[in-house]
This record gives structure tokens, sequence and C-alpha cells, in this order.
């Protein structure tokens, strides 16, 4: 290929305080190719986007556009430098029209008022150029979900960009959606831009992209050709060759089935299955766990047990009892212990004490709550007993939970939900964002409560976190499990391949 | 000790708000042409001779309690983020049947009162259950609901008085009202008391409800910290997904809290009716307490002693309205005080909650010098 390179990253580190996100990442875009960036959740292909948008500055490396240096302070130096972004969620306002929301900032100007004619004008000649079908005057409220996603690539071009980066564009969309998307970004190659397309679909990569570079663990491993690889080499470069060994140790396993999920379907609004006839049982003393790509079901499946989320057909059955039609809170009464994967939504009041964080979940419970009245004295004692017991590092029961960092909340959610006595327990990630140390308490706190007769189940995307605690792992794929494993006997490559689904595709 | 610091801290950017609130309309009373401190001596002049120092502050009182009642129903939503603007179409309502049926029953003295104090709970709890189960079972918004069952209730208020519980005594071309409430469903004023702290004895009554107004207080504060309602309710505010999660169910915790809030509501009419009216006509009814108690509620913070301290203050400011029309200056003055007191208030709250994040992040990095706070959404 002998088109020159638009954008070049050479030696890209960013530092979180406490981790690295990026280290050494180098990536070369040409002009007028479609440059994919694969890798797992949390690899930092986001981290990596962020730094090309300038939203944050790296700490080490360079930066440069067309050859030359650049130092981006704000996304709006890179849009001057001519790099755009489609984020994964949109940025419209839906009460304005599609010309309103593709000029909205950059608005061409006649006589201090709003220039319609040369907007509407610039806008037709991009939406024909790009074959992008625009209607200027329909509002964005109207419009399909892959409608909109146009208008905000027109948006990004009708601001200038060249480099036009797309955060996981297809997760959002239907099958045929995605060929017409794909339509579109081989108009905007054939016109001369460079597309960065980030995604964890192979299938979907492969077919779209002329570069594929892989991101595992915070930096590039490999750039390849999609010609000359095929998706199990993909998925073994994504999960990397070695996987971590689950220490050997005795098996707790009983025979007392205490969780049976049967035939389970979930529905979303627009009629699309998001989880279709998951069927597996947890016993008593036994982990299983579910690996997947994120957005595969995992998040439904987690919400429709604990009843936060209505099933379309199915049973789930708590230790005999039919459960499927019990609500959150009776779920809850029963002794489901929940580790959600998003603390911030659905495990903590920031704005409040600790102490009542603590309460959260047990407030119609003795000892600190009860039918009608709560214990604060009690729960303040208790909070104290949990920050020593799980590390929790805070001032004290009466700091804010918002003053925490991610992994002290975290630890806190933890103590909190292992302090009652329970039925089962649903954990998500359950050591997202918690440091080394402090993973390795939990992880044999949630241990210590296998060998002490707990069901639990395990979401979650730490491929050393599933394999080192599960007893039973699924992976689950577009809402489906597709295969049932033994962590003690799984290979990456089988792993990297049923999550990906190139081995369903190798079957097929 | 931590505690006092603590209270003296929350207390702190209230009082920065009033004194801004008072600099505001002092620049306000400037621009009019007025001098700003007569105008403050007439908000602190409570008249010449004893009797009218002690009518001034029966007045103080008598409004004092209505606002106290009404800012607390308001509160209630507030704590869970739901907009009771009902509140006055509810104890319009409560008002009116509670008069009504007041009149109709008979009944010893301390029953009898009980009986009206606990219809006029029901009536309002009754009228803010529809705003409740609009929102619970089809999604209406409560604001929306609830300010046209404000227009409602007066239609339904005056039929009331007109039919079924109109005075059949009344001759031609008097004005509709409820027959009077026999003694024994009255509340007797509490002027003795003043005669007792050796003040002179206002002329008007002043209400004895103020005590069972307080005592509502002491309730609702206990309710709202000691219970697990309370706990719920707070929760479900302050983050409804993770109150969902965690065994609240939020559509209860609606129904519940406006039936409270209407319930609370219904007792906002009651210290006129059963201290000085004793019967409910279009023209002795106090109406506004309902919209003044949003303001009561967001400058007392939604707490049952600080919502009685705005109470006071609005009370106190509306007291002086006479008073300063004497010197010139439009009562308008009063309420544009007010206004701008709740919106400093509403400023000074945001700016202080911030920074009273900032400083816990603070303390909780010198525990954990690694402590990164994560960025919350907003």
């Amino acid at each position: 290929m002998t088109a020159e390179p638009v954008v070049e990253l050479d030696g890209i580190t960013k530092r979180f305080p406490g981790v690295v996100a990026n280290h050494d990442v180098d990536l070369t875009v040409l002009r007028g190719e479609v440059h994919a960036i694969v890798g797992e959740n949390g690899a930092g292909k986001s981290t990596l986007m962020k730094t090309l948008y300038g939203m944050h500055r790296p700490d080490e490396g360079t930066i440069r556009v067309d050859g030359s240096p650049v130092d981006f302070h704000s996304p709006n130096d890179a849009i001057a430098a001519g790099i755009g972004m489609v984020h994964q969620h949109f940025m419209l306002a839906d009460n304005l029209t599609v010309l309103e929301n593709i000029v909205l900032g950059a608005e061409p100007r006649a006589g201090g008022r709003l220039d319609y004619a040369t907007a509407r004008e610039r806008i037709r000649e991009l939406s024909q150029r790009y074959g992008l079908g625009l209607h200027p005057n329909r509002l964005v409220a109207e419009l399909s979900v892959a409608d909109r996603q146009r208008v905000e690539i027109a948006k990004v071009l009708f601001r200038g960009a060249r480099v036009i980066i797309l955060d996981e564009p297809t997760a959002v969309l239907v099958p045929q959606e995605v060929d017409a998307l794909f339509t579109n970004l081989a108009g905007l190659r054939g016109e001369g831009l460079a597309v960065v397309f980030i995604s964890h679909k192979l299938d979907e990569v492969l077919k779209v992209a002329d570069t594929i570079t892989v991101i595992r663990r915070g930096t590039t491993v490999a750039t390849v050709e999609p010609s000359a690889t095929t998706p199990r080499q993909l998925a073994e470069l994504m999960v990397g060759s070695e996987l971590p060994t689950p220490e050997t140790r005795e098996s707790t396993v009983t025979d007392v089935v205490q969780l049976r999920v049967d035939g389970l379907t979930v529905t979303s609004d627009e009629g699309f299955e998001l989880l279709s006839d998951v069927s597996f049982s947890v016993r008593r003393g036994e982990i299983v766990g579910f690996a997947g790509v994120e957005g595969n079901g995992q998040s439904e499946l987690v919400e429709a047990i604990m009843g936060l989320r209505k099933p379309s057909a199915g049973r789930v059955v708590l230790g005999g009892e039919d459960m499927t039609e019990w609500t959150a809170q009776r779920r809850r009464r029963a002794g489901i212990g929940f580790v959600p994967e998003d603390r911030h939504r659905q495990a903590l009041l920031l704005e409040a004490p600790l102490w009542e964080n603590r309460m959260l979940g047990h407030q119609d419970q003795a000892p600190l709550g009860g039918r009608f009245w709560i214990n604060p004295a009690a729960a303040r004692t208790d909070t104290q007993r949990v920050m020593d017991e799980y590390d929790v590092r805070a001032p004290g029961p009466e700091t804010l939970a918002g003053a925490l960092s991610g992994g002290n909340q975290q630890k806190l959610v933890i103590g909190r939900e292992m302090s009652a006595e329970l039925a089962m327990l649903v954990a998500a990630h359950p050591t997202r964002g918690v440091d080394v140390g402090a993973q390795a308490g939990i992880w044999d706190r949630i241990r210590d409560a296998r060998a002490a007769g707990l069901a639990t189940v395990l979401i979650s995307a730490d491929l050393e976190e599933l394999l080192g605690l599960s007893d039973t792992l699924y992976v689950i794929l577009r809402g489906r499990l597709v295969a049932k494993l033994d962590p003690a006997e799984v290979t990456p490559e089988t792993l990297g391949s049923y999550m990906t689904g190139a081995a369903l595709e190798e079957s097929a | 000790m931590t505690r006092v610091v603590a209270w003296a801290r929350g207390f702190a950017p209230t009082v920065v708000a009033l004194g801004v609130a008072l600099l505001v309309t002092a620049l306000f009373i400037l621009i009019i042409g007025e001098n700003p401190l007569a105008a403050l001596r007439a908000l602190f002049d409570f008249g010449e001779s004893p009797t009218a120092q002690a009518n001034s502050l029966g007045v103080w009182i008598n409004r004092a309690a209505p606002l106290f009642l009404s800012g607390l129903a308001v509160s209630v939503g507030f704590r869970m983020g739901l907009f009771n603007i009902g509140v006055e179409g509810q104890y319009r309502i409560a008002t009116v049947i509670a008069a009504g049926v007041g009149a109709a029953i008979v009944a010893p003295a301390p029953l009898h009162v009980l009986v009206i104090i606990l219809v006029a709970m029901l009536a309002g709890a009754a009228y803010a259950a529809i705003p409740a189960v609009l929102k619970v079972t089809r999604g209406v918004s409560e604001v929306i609901s609830t300010i046209m069952l404000n227009s409602i209730a007066i239609g339904i208020a005056a039929y009331l008085i007109r039919r079924p519980f109109a005075d059949p005594d009344l001759g031609e071309g008097e004005n509709t009202t409820t027959r009077d409430l026999p003694e024994s469903g009255r509340i007797p004023g509490i002027n003795d008391l003043f005669g007792l702290l050796g003040l002179e004895e206002p002329r008007r009554p002043v209400y004895g409800f103020v005590f069972i107004a307080i005592l509502v207080g002491i309730v609702m504060a206990v309710v709202l910290s000691r219970t697990r309602f309370g706990f719920e309710l707070r929760t479900s505010g302050l983050n409804p997904s993770a109150a969902t999660a965690n065994g609240v169910s939020a559509s209860s915790m609606t129904i519940k809290a406006m039936v409270l809030s209407g319930a609370l509501a219904g007792l906002v009419g009651l210290p006129e009716l059963l201290g000085e009216s004793f019967r409910f006509s279009g023209e002795s009814f106090v109406a506004g307490y309902g919209f003044t108690g949003i303001a009561v509620a967001l400058l007392g913070r939604n707490r049952p002693l600080g919502i009685a301290g705005a109470a006071l203050l609005f009370s106190f400011l509306d007291r002086a309205g006479p008073r300063l029309q004497s010197e010139g200056i439009p009562p308008a003055a009063v309420v544009i005080m007010q206004g701008i007191i709740v919106l400093c208030v509403v400023i000074v709250d945001e700016i202080g909650r911030r920074r009273l994040l900032r400083a816990e992040e603070r303390r909780a990095r010198v525990e954990d010098p690694q402590t990164v706070t994560e960025e919350v959404a907003s």
C-alpha cells in the first residue's frame, strides 16, 4: 500500500493513579483505510481513543497528524486537526432537526444568523458524496438508531474531519443496519478518509477492515491484515496465549441444586431477544462462571435473576421455590446477595454516609433494620467492622460513599453483601477497579463462602477471576449459552473462539 | 462534639444565603428610591404598645403553623424526588371536608377534634393518592397531575359548600359556607399563655393547633431518621436504581410518599378552621400555603427543624408587609425578599454540597493515599 500515514501514535503511555491504562501503544492509520482496533473490554481501547481525540493527554509518546507532531488539549484541538469521533452513545438533541443537530456548534452564519441555505446545501452535498441519505429537515426524534448514527457521522464530516473514530458503532445496530453502515464506511474510504473502527466483534472486523490492530492489557500486541489471519488467530491474540492455571483445590460442590434457570428468555422493548432459552443450575458450594464479551446478555441474565427485568419466557427457581414472579424485594429478602456490575448505579448511595450504604438492602432485617425501625447505631458499628475486615480505607462510617475510590467502594459493597446470611450470591465483576492485593482478598472471601456451601453466579470479564473461581464455566454469546466448559481443562484457544463466535462459525 | 460542628457547618450556608438575600433586597429598595435601613427597622418593628406587640407575635405564630405543616408535606415528596405541587389542592379539599364532617357529627370535645383531624388527613391523603396512582400505573408526571388537581379542588370545594355541606340557615344573598363547628370541635386559643409569660394578650386568637404542628414535626423527624420508611424514602431519592436493586419498590414508595405528603397537607388548613373561622367559606379560607410550602421546604432543606425555621422566617417577613407599606415600601418587597432567599439558598446549598464532597475526598485520601475518586457521571 502506498498511501501515506495520516495519524501516527508512537509509544503512547497513559497512566491513571494506580493503573497504567495504556503503555507503549504504536498505531499507524493510513489515508483511505478502515483501521480496526480490537480488544476485550477493559483492554484499553477507549483510553487510547480518548487520547487521540484530545479528551486527555498522554503521559509519554507522541501523536503525529500528517507527519507533524501535535499536542491536543481538548477535543476542539483534535477536531481542528481533522479528527472526529462518533461516540457509542449518540449525542444528539431529539427535538432539533437533522440540519440543526449537524451544524450545532459549527454554524455557518450570515449576518449573525444561522445561514440555513448554506448549511442545507453543504449537508446535501455531504449526504450525496458519502451516500448517507440524510433529510435535513426531519426531526432527530423520528429517526431510527441507524439514521441517528449517520447524523453523527455527518456531524463529524461537517466539521471537516479526515479521520473518523467510530466507537463500537455496531453495538446498537441490527444486522441489516450493520451492512448499510459498512457500505457507508466503504464510501468514506473511497473518498480518501481514514476510519478508525473500534470493536470486539471479530466477524465484523474481518469483513470491513483493511488493517487490524489488536490491543491486549493496555498495549498493542499485533497489527495484521484480515486476509492473512483467521478468526481463531485473532481470538488468541485478543485473549492472550497464556491463561492462568486455576489453582488445584478440593471441590466443594454438593448435590443440592440451589438455583435453577430454565429456558429463560428476555426480550427487549423493540422485540429483540437479549437472552434466548438460557438454562443452567447452580448447586450449593458451586461457583458457576459466565465468560463472554461484554454486551452478550450478561447484564440481562443478572437482572432477570435479581427480578429487575421481566423475562418473556422461562423459570427461575431458588431452592425448590419458583421465584419467577417474585419482586426484586422478595428475592433480596429470600437471601440473594447482589454485587452489580455498575456499583454507582445499582449498589451505592454516593451522597450518603458509609453506614447508610451498609444498611442498604438490609434495612428490613435485624440486626440493622426491621419492619418499622432502623438501627443507625448498629449500622455504624457494623460498618466499622466491614471496613476493618475488608480493608475499606476511609476516615469512618460517616464518610460519604462518593468520596471513596472505586476499589474501596467495591470492597464496601462486597463486605456488605457477604455480611448477611445468604441463600446465594450473584456477583458481576466483583473485583472491577480493585487493586491486586484487595482482589486476592475478595477472591478468598468468595472461596470461603463457597466452601461454606454458598451457590454463586459469577459474571466477569477477567479470565483469571473466572478460571480461578469457577467450578463450571459457561460461555455466553449473543444471549445464548454456547458452551459449557471445565475451567481446569479449557485452553485460551477454545475459550477465545467460543467467546467471539469463531468456533460456531467453523462448525456451521 | 463533631456532630455540633457538622450541624454548624450545615447551617452556615443558610446564614450566608440570608445575608446575600438581605443585601440584594436592600439594593432593590435603594433602586426604588426608599431607605433600606428604614425598611430594616420596619421589618423588626413589632409595634408601639404592648398589645400591638402581642398582636404581632400572634400573627407571626398563626401564620408559621400552616406554613410549617405545608413545608413538611412538600418535603416528604422532595425527599424521594417527587414534586407534590398539589399540597394547595389537597389542603383545600381536606379543610372543606373536615369542616363539613366536623359540623355534622356530635362528639365530646377531645374526640371531636381528633375525628376532624383524622378526616382532614384522610381526605388529603386520598386526594394525593390520585396523582400517585396515575404515576405508578400510567407514568403520568406528578407535577402535571397535581397542578391540574389543584384547579379541580377549587371546583369541588365550591360544590361541597353549596350542596352537601351548605349551612341550611343561610338567608338569601348570604355567602355560601359550611355550618359552624360546635364548641366541642374547636381548639381553644393560647392567648392565656401570653399572659403567663408576662405579655399582653393578643386580641385575635392565637391558634392552639401550633402545639399539634410541633408534635407532628417531632414525629416526622423521628420517622425520617429512624424508621425503615424514612430510610427507604431517602434511598429512593438519592439513587432510585440502587434502591430498586436493593429491594425497595419504587412504585410502593411513590404511593406511600404521596399519601403521607397528602395526609400532612390535610393539616394545613386546620389551625385556622379549628382556631378561628370554625367554618369553610370562600372568604375565610386562606389560599396559597401550599405553594409557599414548596419554598419553605426548599429553604428548610427538607428537614423538619429546618422547615420550622423557614416557616418562622417566612411568616416573620409576611407579618412585616403592612408595616413596610406604612414606610412607603411596597409590600411586594417581602415577596421579592422571600424569592431571593430561596434562590440564594438553592445556589449556596449546591456550592456547599460540592465543597463538602471535596472535603470528604481529601479526608478519604489521607487514609488511603492511593485513592482516586471515580468521576461520578453527572
